[in-house]
């Protein structure tokens, strides 16, 4: 390979990812700091205890305001998920109420919850979960871990490509919810129902810091602390976004041995063509 | 330059349905046969790389379309549901997604690949012309397949990018509205841009056999730039160009699944996980990143109208380019002063490329003024005066003696 050829395919490089990462909002705070999640790199995978504890912390905080529409009872027993089991799924599914209808007399009604359900939403409307939160909307958090990310200026970006660094979603959740302060700097004023976070865009977030110690109650040991329920919340946020996660990255080392395999295979046999015309 | 054609089945019945559609001896002399030059490199391997990209699009989109509901209220929970429910639809989607990328990938290189070597000139200023209206079929394609999924950069781009027509003076703001097919991006948009979405990759697969077509006629241009002379400058297309052809595109392979496996969701838009919404704007309208020169050099233009007469300029522009590089040499190569203009152009798009992603303030404008200057400068000035003041070195005398070694004074 000569000069030149190095020097192009520098350029194709940049030129298809210069401009990719550097894409997004620049408003935004401080970046979140990188975090070490058992999902990233080439043999990423869900950590199944972890899975279950931000579940619990979803199920006894954020589902007060926040719905998971996408996401079906039935997916929490796949396999790279979180290990319930048929039973423990059709008793969780029973604990929520389901719309269903109309029924012969035409009448919508509630039922107890079925595996195949999915969760169902927290309030009728947009207006009505808005009404409850003083105009602010709590998203649904179904696909919010692919859904937010932060700018990685030149050559960060570049980098992560090599590294295979995809995680600046939960990188930001988990910075989001650990990111409350006491109160506004000097000169910013809040609204009552407003509080400080570091990362959010714009800093005014009126969601009220959801956590706190002690909060969820851990049975394996783990630390009840801020940090750790958001670790834990995140990591399941992550697997809602991305159920198939774990299939994905195990195919794709069977795709990669087959292809680097195959292309030796293809250079030889063009190298004993190529020889006689040389 | 087709290939011999006096191809001969060995079995009676394929001798019989030759006699009456000729079609394995057209297969034979095309990809068998059909000669090509000795020392094509590898940059030559991206058109088949275009050919699978292009057919990897269309089998994934096929299935993606037996999933996909294209409504305002459906649209988004049916992506979700191939990503969740449907077999591999994960897979089938990331590689669709991924696959839009990679078809820019290699259709750029394949662009650049023709400017450097001077693949445009006679005799294949028709093959070229058809390259530039594949190039446009598929932007057309990627816009509108990026629309499908209607998340929040679904949404904004295509308000924005459809827009640009209510720049054409009178009937401007009524074309925008027959496009739309109603007031605003909404339903009606979204499912014709669907039904065109299905329709373009096929007229793109027409344009590619035509594209073929003309090649095969003309034969493929080479790193020397010279015209084939005897046999000797040639190997029969299989096994010599296949093999080749092969290893690349595994190659080619290894870096898509690296995207497609370990981080589908790179190349794309977080806000595109953000259901659209018509009443909340983003923070920053990008477009995917295979567009972002053209869309900086729309916006480096202080005037609306001017804009997109600029940014359908300079991709217009390039259909003329056999008539504006006007030099006898075509491989950059043997043209000193080319091939460093080529190398600034090419500096030039990647600053397009890294300003369209700025927000539209203070110097990112200045500098998007001055490449899009520049890049209108390079093919309207500077190619034109190039050849007639450039010197071209000595080339040398065959493409066999290029490759085999009689290489005359090192350029
Ligand atoms: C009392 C209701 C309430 C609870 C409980 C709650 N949230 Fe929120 N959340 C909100 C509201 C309201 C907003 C919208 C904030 C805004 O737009 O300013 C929000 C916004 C968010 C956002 C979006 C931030 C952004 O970048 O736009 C995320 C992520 C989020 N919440 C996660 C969580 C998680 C995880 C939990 C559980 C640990 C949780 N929330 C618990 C009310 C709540
Ligand atoms: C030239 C070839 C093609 C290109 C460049 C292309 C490009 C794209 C792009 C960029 C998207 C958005 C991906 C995303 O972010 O989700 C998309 C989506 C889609 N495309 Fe294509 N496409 C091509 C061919 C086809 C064909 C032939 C079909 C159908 C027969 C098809 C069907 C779809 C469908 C149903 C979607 C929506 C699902 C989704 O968003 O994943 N595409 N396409």
């Amino acid at each position: 390979m000569n000069k030149n050829t190095l020097l192009a395919l520098g350029i194709v490089a940049a030129i298809s990812f210069g401009s990719a990462g550097s894409a997004l909002a620049a408003e935004a705070g401080p970046q979140p700091p990188r975090q070490k999640w058992t999902f990233s790199g080439p043999f990423g995978h869900y950590d199944k205890q972890q899975l279950q504890r931000g579940f619990k912390v979803y199920r006894e905080v954020c589902q007060a305001c926040h719905s998971l529409k996408l996401v079906a009872f039935r997916t929490l027993g796949q396999p790279g998920a979180l290990g319930f089991s048929e039973g423990q799924i059709k008793a969780l599914a029973a604990e929520y109420q389901i719309n269903d209808g109309p029924n012969d007399s035409g009448e919508m009604f509630q039922r107890a919850g079925r595996p195949s359900d999915y969760f169902p939403p927290i309030f009728a409307n947009e207006q009505a979960a808005r009404a409850t939160h003083n105009g602010a909307l709590p998203v649904d958090l179904s696909v919010i871990a692919k859904a937010r990310t932060y700018e990685v200026g030149f050559p960060g970006f570049l980098i992560d490509i090599v590294r295979q660094y995809q995680e600046n979603g939960v990188d930001y959740l988990h910075a989001l919810l650990t990111g409350y302060e006491e109160k506004a700097p000097a000169g910013e004023t809040l609204t009552p129902n407003q509080f400080w976070n570091k990362y959010f865009p714009g800093h005014k977030i009126s969601m009220r810091p959801p956590l706190e110690d002690k909060r969820v109650e851990y049975t394996d040991g783990s630390p009840q602390t801020v940090d750790q329920y958001a670790r834990d919340v995140t990591a399941f946020l992550m697997w809602a976004a991305e159920p198939h996660l774990e299939a994905r990255k195990r195919i794709g080392f069977q795709v990669m041995i087959f292809l680097i395999v195959f292309a030796g295979l293809a250079y030889f046999t063009k190298k004993k063509i190529w020889a006689s015309a040389h | 330059m087709s290939g011999s054609s006096n191809f001969k089945p060995k079995s009676a019945i394929l001798q019989w349905t030759e006699r009456r559609l000729p079609i394995l001896g057209l297969m034979h002399s095309s990809f068998v046969a059909y000669p090509t030059p000795r020392n094509l490199n590898y940059w030559w391997t991206f058109g088949g790389i275009l050919s699978f990209c292009l057919g990897v699009q269309i089998i994934t989109g096929i299935v993606l379309a037996m999933h996909y509901t294209p409504t305002v209220a459906g649209a988004f929970d049916s992506v979700e549901h191939i990503m969740r429910d449907v077999n591999y639809g994960w897979l089938i989607r990331y590689v669709h997604a991924n696959g839009a990328s990679m078809f820019f990938i290699a259709v750029y290189i394949h662009i650049f690949r023709g400017l450097y070597y001077g693949s445009y000139k006679e005799p294949r200023e028709i093959l070229w012309i058809l390259g530039v209206i594949i190039f446009l079929l598929m932007m057309a394609t990627a816009f509108m397949g990026y629309v499908l999924p209607w998340g929040q950069m679904s949404f904004w781009g295509a308000t924005v990018i459809t827009n640009l027509f209510s720049a054409i003076p009178g009937i401007g703001p009524k074309v925008v509205e027959f496009l739309w097919g109603g007031y605003s991006v909404d339903q009606p948009t979204l499912q014709r841009f669907f039904s065109l979405h299905y329709l373009l990759p096929f007229m793109i697969a027409g344009v590619v056999v035509l594209h073929i077509w003309a090649l095969h006629e003309v034969g493929q241009n080479n790193p020397a730039g010279i015209d084939v002379k005897s046999d000797k400058d040639t190997v029969p297309f299989t096994p010599y160009a296949t093999a080749k052809d092969n290893f690349a595109m595994i190659c080619f392979m290894i870096f898509f699944a690296w995207f497609v496996f370990y981080i589908p969701n790179y190349l794309g838009h977080a806000d595109n996980y953000i259901p659209a919404n018509p009443l909340q704007t983003p923070t920053h309208i990008v477009p995917e990143w295979y567009f972002l020169p053209f869309y900086a050099i729309l916006r480096a233009i202080p005037s609306k109208l001017g804009g997109v007469i600029a940014m359908f300029g300079s991709i217009a522009l390039l259909a003329f380019l056999p008539w504006l590089d006007r030099a006898k040499t075509r491989s950059a190569k043997y043209r000193p002063l080319f091939k460093q203009f080529f190398w600034v152009f090419v500096l030039c798009c990647i600053g397009l490329g890294w300003l369209g992603a700025k927000p539209a303030e203070g110097g990112y404008v200045i500098a998007s003024r001055i490449l899009t200057a520049y890049y209108f400068i390079h093919f309207l000035v500077i190619l034109p005066l190039l050849s007639y003041y450039e010197k071209p070195s000595p080339l040398p005398a065959s493409i066999a003696d290029s490759v085999l070694g009689k290489q005359p004074a090192k350029a």
